[in-house]
């Protein structure tokens, strides 16, 4: 059946509203529209790094959870998720587990990139029947934007703010979807939450029912991170995709597909300009950084179309 | 029927974790607790056990994925020793706060530095406040009735905690000896099956692990936690007295050996119990009056019992087979003493330190435990409440001639 969103938005919800976190977040709309991924009838246990999300959405005594849902800590995620999918892989084979679950596990991108990267590594490897939602919103957003690995370079974090000596972060983001990939995991992609989201809804429902470890990188804005106003946030995922800075593809058993191609490919400041985070690259004397911004973009999205079989 | 046979402690653990069956085994290799995984590796690949055996990358994954196991329903395991036990510290405290009763081997080793592979109790001793019930073995027979006992005192209904299971590394660890096995039927028997009120893969009713407690909540937590623990007690009683019906071997808080005349004894831990009793008997063939406590439970701390057990000495050594650095005595020591504040008439108490590192502890040593307690009778003279022993004192030309006494 073909994806019609009106008809997805129909289903029970299974993250509810009444959640703490901000207006003009991605994480609650990661979280809704990766719930709208489990078909139905199945059931899912939710496997959540200690982040934004956790806190925001399993404040005793409520949870905005449907799903059975547990959190420990902030770099133990696919362990535990590596611990839930054993259980129920027993519990099969013991006959005693009743019903279909998914094991989702979900975590930011400090969570995933950096202090939870040994444990997610280990349960890719492993070959768990899990699937890892990655909210990249390219910060420690929790603690108050404090630069990760996903931290795009030039962005101001309160660990790399920008100033007299300082252009911002001086790395580029770490590219975890392609060092995922390496693992040789049955399915990995990267999405966002863009338009009628039949991208983001197809590639989760493919990696949540793909047998094995599969892993969905959902770049996911923070508005008091990157500094917008709430209601940019699709205008923001949009120039990201338009521009390139963050390409939409999947990975098939080791096969790259390009999902999106935009039709003119846009300058890095489209995305740049809309956020106070580069809001330093604009001054006059800092058109460089623009340049090296684009230069990397372009780099990048070179070598992304040469690996991908349907450019 | 019981089997006899020759073990070291890890393959006693081992033959209890394959009787046992448990549903998921997540390990990580550290000396000197690799053996019981192994032993366990074997059992899966020769279809003895029908466990989900993980081999995570590290040992803050093994507990974690103990901690996810558990709370989806299962009984999980792990073992470890040493920095693994400290690398797993934030976990344990996520495991017992979420009250799951995952049971952990320790092979107990030194902490680094410098680095070292031998016995004291840096590791476990460290990991006192983390929530974990903890029960210490003196020999192999021991580690395997207390792996027995662990599953049922943590299931317990009003105590739902995680397990340490503590052998001595190397020393209990590797060292074979005699022991008596159980049948493995009449151990599944023993430690029943279990069937959790609540988890996560229970299909008509969704659970939610690990709340954010904030202020108004968090407390109330702690204290359900502390009262859990309270609980423990009566649990470990209530097993001890099903296991002594069931197999004939007495279990308590602690053994009370030669004490009820006792005018000095000395709180040991593990394996120095052996060496102690030793020196116990042998004074007392010369007319001393002398006894030894065998802590067997040190979390939760039988304080009222152990006070009431040394309350009629003179003088008391607790031994402490760690280093705490609190520049006045080791953590045993510190329960021990406070336990016994509100006696109305208490013994003159010290701490010594030993065996730090494997360093040895003879039934000598053991001796001039017991001639300084019995000097301090004599003069009325506690001395350094706080000393080590066993080490080469450098001030000294020949250090290898250094005797503390």
């Amino acid at each position: 059946m073909a994806y019609n969103l009106k008809q997805e938005l129909n289903k029970p919800e299974r993250f509810a509203a009444g959640h703490r976190l901000c207006a003009g977040c991605g994480a609650g709309i990661t979280c809704r529209a990766m719930m709208r991924a489990m078909d139905p009838e199945d059931k899912a246990v939710i496997c959540n790094a200690t982040s934004c999300l956790e806190v925001s959405s399993f404040q005793y005594p409520y949870t905005a959870w449907e799903d059975s849902y547990i959190h420990s800590a902030f770099e133990n995620t696919s362990a535990v998720a590596s611990g839930v999918a054993a259980a129920y892989a027993v519990r099969k084979r013991k006959g005693l587990q009743e019903g279909n679950f998914k094991v989702l596990a979900i975590g930011g991108d400090g969570g995933t990139y950096d202090i939870g990267f040994q444990s997610l590594s280990g349960a890719l490897e492993r070959g768990h029947d899990f699937t890892y939602f990655c909210y990249d919103n390219n910060a420690y957003m929790n603690t108050g934007t404090q630069r990760s690995s996903a931290t795009p370079r030039f962005a101001s974090a309160t660990t790399t703010p920008a100033g007299i000596e300082s252009v911002g972060k001086k790395q580029n983001q770490k590219d975890l979807t392609r060092i995922v990939v390496a693992h040789e995991v049955p399915y990995a992609a990267q999405t966002t939450l863009l338009g009628n989201f039949k991208d983001f809804h197809e590639k989760a429902h493919r990696a949540i029912y793909t047998e094995g470890p599969t892993f969905v990188n959902v770049l996911c804005p923070c508005p008091r991170g990157w500094q917008y106003p709430a209601e940019l946030l699709p205008v923001i995922t949009k120039m990201a995709v338009d521009t390139c800075v963050w390409p939409l593809y999947e990975v098939i058993e080791g096969e790259y597909h390009l999902t999106y191609k935009p039709r003119k490919k846009l300058p890095v400041e489209e995305f740049m300009k809309l956020q106070g985070r580069f809001k330093h690259c604009f001054k006059p004397g800092n058109e460089w950084t623009i340049e090296e911004a684009q230069k990397y973009v372009d780099k990048k999205w070179e070598e992304l179309l040469a690996r991908c079989v349907n450019t | 029927m019981s089997i006899r046979d020759r073990l070291s402690g890890n393959e006693a653990i081992a033959t209890a974790m394959r009787q046992i069956n448990p549903d998921v085994f997540a390990m990580f290799p550290i000396t000197p607790s690799t053996e019981i995984p192994q032993y366990f590796a074997q059992y899966v690949a020769d279809g003895k056990v029908d466990t989900e055996f993980i081999t995570v990358e590290s040992e803050h994954s093994s507990l974690s994925a103990c901690v996810g196991a558990e709370a989806a329903g299962c009984r999980a395991i792990t073992a470890t020793s040493s920095a693994g036990l400290s690398y797993m510290n934030e976990v344990l405290y996520c495991a017992a706060s979420a009250r799951l009763p995952i049971v952990l081997a320790v092979a107990c080793r030194a902490l680094t530095g410098p680095i070292n592979i031998n016995h004291d109790y840096s590791d476990s001793m460290a990991e006192r406040d983390s929530g974990f019930i903890q029960i210490y073995a003196e020999n192999n027979q021991e580690a395997y009735d207390n792996y027995l006992q662990a599953h049922r005192i943590g299931e317990t209904p009003d105590v739902r905690l995680p397990v340490m299971i503590c052998e001595d590394g190397f020393i209990t660890s590797h060292a074979l000896e005699n022991i008596e096995l159980e049948e493995d039927e009449a151990v599944k028997a023993f430690v029943g099956e279990y069937h959790p009120e609540n988890y996560l893969l229970k299909t008509e009713n969704p659970l939610a692990v690990g709340p954010y407690g904030t202020s108004p909540y968090y407390m109330e937590a702690r204290v359900a936690q502390a009262e859990a623990m309270k609980n423990a007690k009566r649990a470990i009683l209530d097993v001890a007295a099903d296991f002594e019906k069931t197999f004939g071997r007495k279990y308590g808080f602690f053994e009370a050996y030669r004490m009820e005349d006792a005018e000095v004894a000395m709180v040991v831990m593990g394996s120095s119990a052996g060496t102690a009793r030793a020196a116990v008997d042998e004074l007392r063939a010369e007319g001393r009056k002398v006894g030894m406590i065998k802590l067997r439970v040190f979390r939760p701390f039988p304080g009222e019992e152990l006070a009431d057990a040394l309350s009629h000495c003179k003088a008391v050594a607790v031994m402490d087979k760690s280093e705490g650095f609190s520049a006045c005595g080791g953590p045993v020591f510190a329960e021990t003493a406070s336990a016994c504040i509100n006696l109305g008439s208490r013994p003159k108490m010290i701490d010594i330190v030993y065996g730090l590192g494997g360093r040895d502890f003879t039934v000598l040593n053991a001796r001039d435990v017991f001639a300084r307690l019995e000097m301090i009778v004599r003069t009325g003279q506690t001395g350094p409440v706080y000393s080590h022993m066993g080490q080469r004192d450098s001030r000294k030309k020949d250090s290898r001639k250094n005797e503390v006494f």
